[in-house]
C-alpha cells in the first residue's frame, strides 16, 4: 500500500521538504531534524492531539494547528517558532505546571527554560483535595474560589494493588492510558475519561478500586504515562523512601522467558531489585506493550513468596 | 472486546425503562446483547443508543443507578468505563440518588439581569441549598447534592421570559417543564408534577416576515394546518429543481450558518453530495446553548413541520436518507413537538422510503442532548450522537467528508433550515430582495436583558441595532443603554458609542465583532459588568470538555482572574492582569482544538476594550 505513495512538498521555517502522503507535520518536521515538543504523542498511539504542545503555525489557517496529528499538505508553509507559536507553548506550559505535579516529566523543565514559562504568576497553589473530592465534581457545577489560589489537582495517591499506583497529581490528561486500555493496545476499557473541564480524570466506572474494575494489570497504562502519574508500586515505595538513585541503576534488555511471544524487556534495576520494566515502543513484536506477567511477574527473581 | 459488567442488579423499573427503549432482552442472555460477536458497524449501530438509554434512566427514577448503567452496559455492549464516562459528562444526568422531582434554575446573564439572585435566594431559603454549592466549602462533610432539590443551571434558553426554570419530574410518566416567569410558587408548583402555565414572549418582525411567517400560529403545529400555511410546497419545488438544481439556489442566495460560524451552506451542501455511493447524513443542530439564545427554540416549538421540511430538502439535496436533530435536552416543549411531527409526517408519507410517492427517501431521528453547550460544537454533537463523550475532534476532516459514523454529514443550524425553505420555495433572487449585498435576506436576533420587550425579532440584514433594541421598547423606564453583548458570551460586547452598527455579517467583521447566535443582550445601568463578567467566566469554565489544555485550565485561570478583579483584588496591579487575560485569550485562540476554548475570552476581553472602565456600568467592587 505504502509504496505508491505521493510525494508532498511542503516548507517548515524556510526549508523546502518532502515527505510521503499521509505524513503528520511532526513527522516532516523530524525529518528535518526539527525539534517540536510533545506530551500526549507517543509513536505506538494514535494521536490525539489535545496537550497543544505542539503546536505550529501553518500560513492561511486561522489557529495554529497541532503537528502531531495535522497531516501534510501540498505547499504548506510552516513556522515552528514563531512568535504565536511560542505564546501559545509557553502558556501550555505554564497552565500545566500550575495545575499538575509536572516534576517527573522529561523535559518539563527544560521547555518551561526555553519558552520561559512562570507557572507561579497564577498565583499560590490551591491545598490539596482531600481524598474523593474531585471524584465527586460533577458536570456543570463547581464551587465559586475567590481567585487568590491556582485551582490544580493535587489530590493523594490511589494505591490500592500491588502492582502500580495512581498518582492523579501527577495526571496532565494526556489520555495515553486510556488508549492503551482500549483500541490502540489491550482492548479492556477498564478506564476512560469522566467528569468534564477541569474536573475531568481517568477513572474507572463508578470510580472503583482497580481490583474491582475490568483492569487486567497489563500495566501498559504505566508503560505510556508521560508523568509519572502511573507508577510501578516498586519504583513508588523507593521514591517515596527517598531512595531513587539513578546513578544505582542499571538498565538491561533481555527477552521474557514466560511464552513463545519473544517480548523485549528492558529491566532498570537499583540494589538488585527490579523496579520497573519496559519495552521498546519500537519493538517489532510488542510495540512496547507487554501483560501482566512480562510486566510484573518478576517477585521469581527476587526471591520473594508469591 | 474483553468487558468485565457492574454486578448490580437493575430494579424492575430501571429494565422497563431500558427495554422500552431497545426491545426486550433476548430469554437467558441475562441482559446480554442480542447479538453476539458484533462486526463493528453492529456494535456502532448498539452505542449510539447510549445517551437515550441514560436519559431513560434519569426520567423513569432520577439518576442512573450503578444497576442501571450495569444493565445498559450489557444490554449495548459497551465497556462500563466508556459509559460511566459518558453518564458524567451531561450535566442533566445524576449519578447520585436524589429525589424524584428536581428543579434547575437558570442564574446565567439574562436571568441575572432580570431576577434570577432573588429567585435563587428564595429557592435557597425553602429547599435549602443548591446541589453544587456545598462542594469545596466543606470538602470533608458529605455533600448536599444527594438530597438537593434543586441546582443553578447555566442559559436555559428561556431569556425572553426570565427569570427561567426547568423542572424534571421522574416517573412512569415523567414530567418535564421548562417554563419563564419563575417564581418559587411556580417552581413548587411544578415539582409537584402540575402543569405550569407559559409565561407570554415577544416574536415581531421589521420587514417581512419569512422565518417567524408561521411561528405564533397554532395551526402550524399540525401537519394539515401547516400546509394549509404553504407548508411542504419549497419540497414540491425543490422536486422540480432537481438535487443539483437545489444546490445552485443555495448557492445563488449566499445563505451561510446561522448557528455563529456563517459557513456558506451551499458549499456545505455541495461537499456532501460529492460522495455519491456513501451514506450520507443530515444533522439539525437543535443544541441551542449559547447563553442568550432562544430563536432556534422557538422555531421548533412553533414551526417544528418547517425544520422537518428543510431537513428533508437537505437531504434530497445532498443525497442523504439520514437525518438526525439533536436537540439540547432543556427543550422539553420542543422534543413533545418534534416527536409528534415526525410521526405525524411519516403518517403521511412526508418522510420514509417513498416521500410524496416519489423515488426519494429521507427520514429523522430525534436525539436528545442532556446538559452540554459543547454539544453545539458540530463534531461534539456527532460524538455524542455516536454515544460517546461530547468531545470535539480535530479538523480537518471535516464533517462533510468524515462525519457522522464517519459518513459523510451535513450538519445546519436550525434557522439556517429555515431560511433555506424560503430560499428554495421563492428562488434567490427573492430571497436576496431584502437585506445587504453581502448578507441576503432575513435573520432572528433573540432580546433579552434590559429591554422593555424581549423576545424573537426577525429583521433584514443591515438593520442598525440601535433601531432593532428601539423596536423591541430600548430600556424600560426610557433609561439609556450602556451596551450590547452581541452574538453570544462567544461574541463581543458593544460599547455605547458603537450602537449604530449595522447587523450584517460584513459590517460585524469589520467592526471585529460577530452577530453569533443572534444574541442581543441589552446592558443598561443596573448592570454590574463584573460580576456579569465572571459569570460568563463560570460559563466557560463548567461547559469546557476538558480535553486540551489551554481550554482546560485556561477556562479556569480566566475565572480567577475575573474572581479577583470583582472582588476589586487585582494582584499585582490592573495591568499585570490585564496582560495576564491577553495572554491566556491569545494562547485559547489559537491553541484550543474547538471553538469554545477559541471564543471563551472573547467578551470578556472586548468589555475591557469597549468600556472605558471597569465599572462604567456599575460601581467597581472594592
Amino acid at each position: 500500500m505504502s509504496e505508491s505513495k505521493r510525494t508532498i512538498e511542503l516548507t517548515i521555517d524556510g526549508r523546502k521538504t518532502s515527505v510521503p502522503e499521509g505524513s503528520t507535520l511532526l513527522q516532516a518536521c523530524q525529518g528535518l531534524a526539527i525539534d517540536v515538543p510533545t506530551f500526549c504523542w507517543a509513536e505506538n498511539l494514535t494521536p490525539v492531539n489535545v496537550c497543544r504542545i505542539c503546536v505550529v503555525e501553518l500560513e492561511g489557517a486561522r489557529t495554529l494547528v497541532p503537528a502531531c496529528s495535522r497531516k501534510a499538505e501540498a505547499g504548506m508553509v510552516v513556522q515552528t517558532e514563531s512568535e504565536r507559536v511560542k505564546l501559545s507553548r509557553k502558556l501550555v506550559l505554564e497552565l500545566l505546571g500550575s495545575s499538575v505535579d509536572m516534576s517527573l516529566a522529561s523535559e518539563f523543565q527544560a521547555l518551561a527554560t526555553k519558552y520561559d514559562a512562570h507557572p507561579e504568576r497564577f498565583g499560590p497553589r490551591a491545598p490539596r483535595a482531600a481524598p474523593g473530592e474531585r471524584e465527586a465534581a460533577r458536570a456543570g457545577h463547581h464551587y465559586a474560589e475567590d481567585g487568590e489560589h491556582a485551582a490544580n489537582v493535587a489530590q493523594p495517591k490511589k494505591v490500592d494493588n500491588e502492582l502500580f499506583v495512581r498518582d492523579y497529581a501527577k495526571c496532565m490528561l494526556c489520555y495515553k492510558c486510556v488508549e492503551a486500555c482500549g483500541t490502540d493496545a489491550q482492548n479492556t476499557f477498564a478506564i476512560a475519561v469522566a467528569g468534564r473541564g477541569f474536573d475531568a480524570r481517568i477513572a474507572t466506572e463508578l470510580e472503583a478500586p482497580l481490583p474491582d474494575s475490568a483492569c487486567v494489570f497489563c500495566g501498559n497504562c504505566v508503560g505510556v504515562c508521560p508523568t509519572g502519574a502511573l507508577m510501578f508500586k516498586a519504583e513508588s515505595d523507593v521514591r517515596e523512601k527517598g531512595e531513587w538513585d539513578e546513578s544505582r541503576q542499571t538498565v538491561t534488555d533481555t527477552i521474557c522467558p514466560y511464552c513463545g511471544v519473544g517480548c523485549q524487556l528492558t529491566l532498570r534495576v537499583q540494589a538488585n531489585q527490579i523496579l520497573r520494566v519496559t519495552s521498546p515502543a519500537d519493538h517489532s513484536v510488542t510495540s512496547g506493550h507487554l501483560c501482566i506477567k512480562g510486566r510484573f511477574g518478576w517477585g521469581f527473581v527476587q526471591g520473594k513468596k508469591p | 472486546m474483553d468487558l468485565e459488567h457492574l454486578s448490580q442488579a437493575p430494579t424492575d423499573a430501571e429494565t422497563r425503562a431500558i427495554d422500552a427503549l431497545l426491545g426486550p432482552a433476548a430469554p437467558d442472555s441475562h441482559g446480554a446483547p442480542v447479538v453476539h460477536g458484533p462486526t463493528p458497524r453492529e456494535a456502532r449501530a448498539r452505542r449510539t443508543f447510549l445517551l437515550p438509554a441514560l436519559i431513560a434512566l434519569q426520567e423513569r427514577v432520577g439518576w442512573i443507578s450503578p444497576g442501571g448503567l450495569g444493565y445498559v452496559c450489557r444490554r449495548l455492549g459497551v465497556p462500563p468505563a466508556e459509559a460511566w464516562g459518558v453518564a458524567t459528562f451531561y450535566a442533566l444526568l445524576a449519578v447520585e440518588e436524589r429525589p424524584a422531582a428536581f428543579a434547575h434554575v437558570c442564574d446565567d446573564v439574562a436571568c441575572a439581569s432580570r431576577g434570577a439572585e432573588e429567585l435563587c435566594s428564595a429557592m435557597e431559603a425553602r429547599l435549602g441549598p443548591c446541589a453544587s454549592s456545598a462542594h469545596r466549602a466543606e470538602p470533608h462533610a458529605p455533600r448536599a447534592g444527594h438530597a438537593a432539590r434543586w441546582a443553578k443551571s447555566p442559559c436555559l434558553g428561556l431569556c425572553d421570559q426570565a427569570p427561567a426554570a426547568l423542572v424534571t419530574v421522574a416517573g412512569e410518566r415523567p414530567v418535564e417543564q421548562a417554563f419563564g416567569g419563575a417564581t418559587l410558587a411556580r417552581v413548587e408548583e411544578a415539582l409537584a408534577g402540575k402543569r405550569v402555565a407559559p409565561a407570554s414572549f415577544a416574536l415581531a418582525s421589521l420587514g417581512p416576515r419569512r422565518l417567524l411567517a408561521r411561528a405564533g400560529d397554532a395551526k402550524a403545529t399540525t401537519l394539515d394546518g401547516y400546509a394549509a400555511l404553504g407548508g411542504y410546497r419549497a419540497l414540491e419545488r425543490a422536486f422540480e429543481l432537481g438535487p443539483e438544481g437545489v444546490r445552485k439556489e443555495v448557492n445563488a442566495s449566499k445563505l451561510v450558518g446561522r448557528g455563529g460560524a456563517a459557513f456558506p451552506t451551499g458549499r456545505k451542501w455541495d461537499a456532501v453530495a460529492r460522495h455519491v455511493g456513501k451514506q450520507r447524513h443530515v444533522v439539525c443542530n437543535a443544541d441551542e446553548s449559547e447563553p442568550g439564545t432562544f430563536k432556534d427554540r422557538v422555531l421548533l416549538e412553533q414551526d417544528p413541520f418547517a425544520v422537518l421540511e428543510a431537513m428533508t430538502i437537505a437531504g434530497f439535496a445532498t443525497g442523504a436518507t439520514k437525518g438526525w436533530i439533536y436537540l439540547r435536552g432543556e427543550y422539553p416543549l420542543a422534543a413533545e413537538r418534534l416527536a409528534s411531527a415526525i410521526t405525524a409526517a411519516r403518517a403521511a408519507g412526508k418522510l420514509g422510503a417513498r416521500i410524496g410517492g416519489r423515488d426519494v427517501a429521507f427520514d429523522v431521528a430525534l436525539r436528545r442532548g442532556a446538559g452540554a453547550y459543547i454539544c453545539g460544537e458540530e463534531t461534539a454533537l456527532l460524538a455524542s450522537i455516536e454515544g460517546f463523550r461530547g468531545e470535539p475532534r480535530t479538523k480537518p476532516p471535516f464533517p462533510v467528508d468524515v462525519g457522522l459514523f464517519g459518513e459523510p454529514t451535513a450538519i445546519n443550524n436550525v434557522e439556517t433550515l429555515v431560511a433555506a425553505l424560503d430560499v428554495v420555495r421563492d428562488g434567490a433572487a427573492s430571497y436576496a430582495s431584502v437585506g445587504t449585498a453581502g448578507s441576503p435576506g432575513t435573520k432572528l436576533f433573540c432580546l433579552s436583558g434590559r429591554v422593555a420587550r424581549p423576545g424573537v425579532y426577525e429583521v433584514p440584514f443591515g438593520t442598525p441595532l440601535s433601531a432593532l433594541v428601539e423596536f423591541a421598547g430600548g430600556v424600560p423606564g426610557g433609561k439609556a443603554i450602556t451596551g450590547v453583548l452581541l452574538g453570544g458570551v462567544a461574541g463581543t460586547f458593544v460599547g455605547p458609542k458603537r450602537l449604530d452598527l449595522a447587523l450584517s455579517f460584513e459590517a460585524a467583521r469589520a467592526a471585529g465583532t460577530t452577530l453569533g447566535s443572534g444574541v442581543v443582550f441589552v446592558m443598561d445601568d443596573s448592570i454590574e459588568l463584573l460580576p456579569m463578567l465572571r459569570r460568563i467566566a463560570a460559563f466557560f469554565r463548567d461547559e469546557s470538555c476538558g480535553q486540551c489544555v489551554p481550554c482546560r485550565v485556561g477556562t479556569v485561570r480566566q475565572e480567577e482572574l475575573l474572581a479577583r478583579l470583582a472582588r476589586g483584588a487585582a494582584r499585582g496591579g490592573l495591568d499585570v492582569e490585564k496582560q495576564l487575560l491577553a495572554e491566556l485569550g491569545q494562547a485559547m485562540r489559537d491553541a484550543s482544538i474547538c471553538g469554545l476554548g477559541q471564543t471563551a475570552s472573547s467578551a470578556i476581553e472586548s468589555a475591557f476594550v469597549e468600556f472605558d472602565s471597569l465599572g462604567p456600568l456599575g460601581r467597581k467592587r472594592s
